[in-house]
């Protein structure tokens, strides 16, 4: 009787899987993740492999790019390496960077997650205090609370995510009052799925894609966060790291471009590669884009 | 097996549900009651907004929380109320003793994760069983519910099936624990009218097998005809006439299942010049949040009398297991 009906059957290709394929088909988020993930090796591997310490004088300072050979991108004021600098900076404003975003998903999906699943009265509470943190400035109260505690990078980190959640949130939010009304699940219902799976296992995944392209926008924003509060001074003095180098370098900036261009480049082309990546993600997740 | 045969599986009685809304409460059910035997099939037939659905939910313990609530009534399965179990308890029963299949299979399966661990899920909730067991028992389902090559298509995702592979999907979920209930909630509004066949078929089949007791919503009474034994016709959220199908579709006794039977396009006449054209009951479901004080079909109905707008018709017998609740029953 079955044999009749059909030979093949539809090979199984995961959502994921058809994902990736779209993603690729972008060209431009292509490019923007091999950038970031050539920024990312370069900084990861980069201090073994280039082993000048970027806080100690190895030149006269204000050497130009290309006038000394021992240091290709030329030194700041205090005669330091720019290019060792890059690479030590690029650690602790991408640590920075992605751990905050993390805390920022966090703390989005579980407010977001809740209020919008068991809606009614958990829901107008939390989203007051949602609001209460959306409306206040963002980067004067992570430097309030900054200047709270002493400025390290644990610190900064925390403090973005904690005025960065509120957007994630709404969006988490958005999604499963969408989907909880649909009917698989309910469907999980009728086998018995406890309100904890139902909200993890069927509906979080369900809502991830929309996620996962804010999350990546948030990593980008949370670098120009921490490049912003190093810039202003309230970053941790004693760490390294894109922003601080644009700072500490910012009055001569008329005599030696070179020692704010090059930090200025990289937090561009990161947080650009990051944007592409997201409108990629974006891509891969909106089947309406999707030819077939 | 005789002894038992006679005792309801389940037994509703006088079940209401009301909603909350912006514009008051809708009495959404009202004093539903009806008794199933093992093994046979309730039809449940009605317009939409009747509460056919509603009825349905409020057996599986599904009523959406926390706009609508069942405010009276017993639902028994085995002698059990449910309405008064633990959550724990429902949590058993569901899936496991009552089980259900929902109207679009297009949109009842989650998209993110395949159909085998889909049907694994309810092994493994119901049945303790680990990933690989559940997963094996998920092939044994679908092979019973007429897929072929289970073991491929346990690996699909839903959107790689069509619709009639997804509803059969939704019944190996449904039928994974031999439930003792089975709610069929219009299982085949979303398909084309051969896979119905089939999928109405395989439900018969599967019900032999098990014995299972079916509740089969529907709105279509040709699917009434040749499935249900007994069939309850719904209106404003009232059950306004029940009784076994023959009977039913002999000699209906309400006006609006009279309407409803008349409504079925008849397709063995001649469909020449003089064709008949497609009958309709004017008028639509009235509003369920400020009932009238008369019976809720009355201004749709060509024979209502003023007794029929001053107060609501209790059930009247009108034969063996019959029941009609309109006034014009209560002559004989």
């Amino acid at each position: 009787m079955t044999q009749n009906i059909s030979e093949h059957t539809v090979k199984p290709e995961s959502p994921w899987k058809e994902a990736w394929k779209m993603f690729l088909r972008n060209k431009a988020a292509a490019v923007g993740l091999t950038v970031l993930i050539t920024i990312l090796l370069i900084t990861a591997l980069g201090p073994t492999l280039y082993g000048v310490d970027a806080y100690s004088m190895v030149a006269a300072p204000f050497t130009p790019p290309g006038a000394d050979s021992n240091v290709i991108l030329g030194t700041d004021f205090l005669g330091r390496d720019i290019a060792a600098g890059l690479i030590v900076g690029g650690r602790a404003t991408l640590l920075v960077g992605g751990a905050a975003a993390l805390i920022t998903v966090i703390i989005g999906v579980l407010v977001g997650a809740t209020a919008g699943f068991f809606g009614g009265n958990v829901d107008e509470i939390l989203m007051r205090v949602t609001e209460f943190f959306q409306v206040l400035p963002a980067l004067l109260f992570a430097m309030v609370l900054i200047a709270l505690f002493s400025p390290s990078l644990l610190t900064i980190t925390f403090a973005i995510g904690v005025v960065a959640w509120p957007q994630t949130a709404r969006l988490t939010r958005a999604e499963f009052l969408k989907i909880k009304q649909l009917e698989y699940v309910t469907a999980a219902r009728s086998i018995a799925s406890t309100n904890g799976r139902i909200m993890w296992l069927v509906i979080l995944p369900n809502a991830l894609p929309p996620l996962i392209v804010s999350a990546t926008l948030v990593v980008g924003v949370a670098i120009l966060f921490e490049a912003g509060l190093s810039f202003l001074g309230m970053g941790d003095p004693n760490v390294m790291s894109w922003g601080l180098m644009i700072g500490a370098n910012r009055p001569y900036i008329l005599d030696a471009w070179w020692t704010v261009t090059f930090p200025g480049m990289c937090i561009f082309l990161t947080v650009l590669s990051v944007s592409l990546i997201g409108d990629g993600l974006n891509d891969a997740f909106n089947p309406k884009l999707r030819e077939r | 097996m005789v002894q038992t045969k006679d005792v309801p599986v389940l037994e509703v009685d006088k079940v209401e549900v009301e909603f909350r809304t912006s514009k008051g409460v809708a009495h959404v059910l009202n004093k539903v009651g009806f008794s199933l035997e093992k093994g046979k099939t309730l039809g449940i037939v009605g317009e939409s907004g009747s509460g056919k659905s509603m009825t349905a939910l409020a057996i599986m313990g599904l009523v959406p929380q926390p706009l609508g609530r069942v405010v009276a009534g017993r639902i028994l399965l085995d002698g059990e109320d449910l309405l008064s179990a633990s959550n724990d308890r429902i949590r058993q029963i569901r899936g496991d003793e009552i089980s259900m299949i929902f109207q679009e299979p297009m949109t009842s399966l989650n998209p993110v994760f395949t159909v085998g661990e889909q049907i694994a899920e309810v092994f493994r909730f119901h049945r303790n069983a680990d990933r690989s067991q559940a997963l094996e028992q998920a092939v044994k389902m679908l092979h019973a519910v007429g897929i072929p090559h289970p073991g491929q298509r346990v690996k699909n995702y839903p959107h790689e099936l069509s619709g009639g592979m997804r509803q059969r999907v939704m019944i190996a979920m449904a039928l994974a624990c031999n439930p003792k209930v089975l709610i069929a909630d219009e299982p085949t509004t979303a398909l084309d009218v051969t896979v119905q066949a089939q999928i109405f078929d395989l439900i018969e089949d599967l019900q032999k097998e098990t014995e299972t007791t079916v509740i089969l919503i529907t709105h279509d009474m040709g699917v009434i005809a040749e499935m249900a034994h007994r069939v309850a016709v719904m209106y404003a959220g009232r059950i306004v006439e029940e009784g076994s199908v023959a009977e039913i579709l002999s000699t209906p006794k309400h006006p609006y299942t009279i309407g409803l039977i008349s409504c079925v396009p008849k397709l063995d006449l001649d469909p020449s010049d003089q064709r008949p054209p497609l009958v309709e009951i004017p008028g639509i479901v009235p509003s369920l949040i400020e009932p009238g004080i008369g019976c809720a079909f009355a201004p749709r109905c060509n024979h209502a009398t003023e007794k029929c707008r001053a107060s609501i018709p209790p059930s009247f017998e009108v034969g063996e297991n019959h029941r009609a609740a309109c006034w014009l029953s209560e002559k004989r």
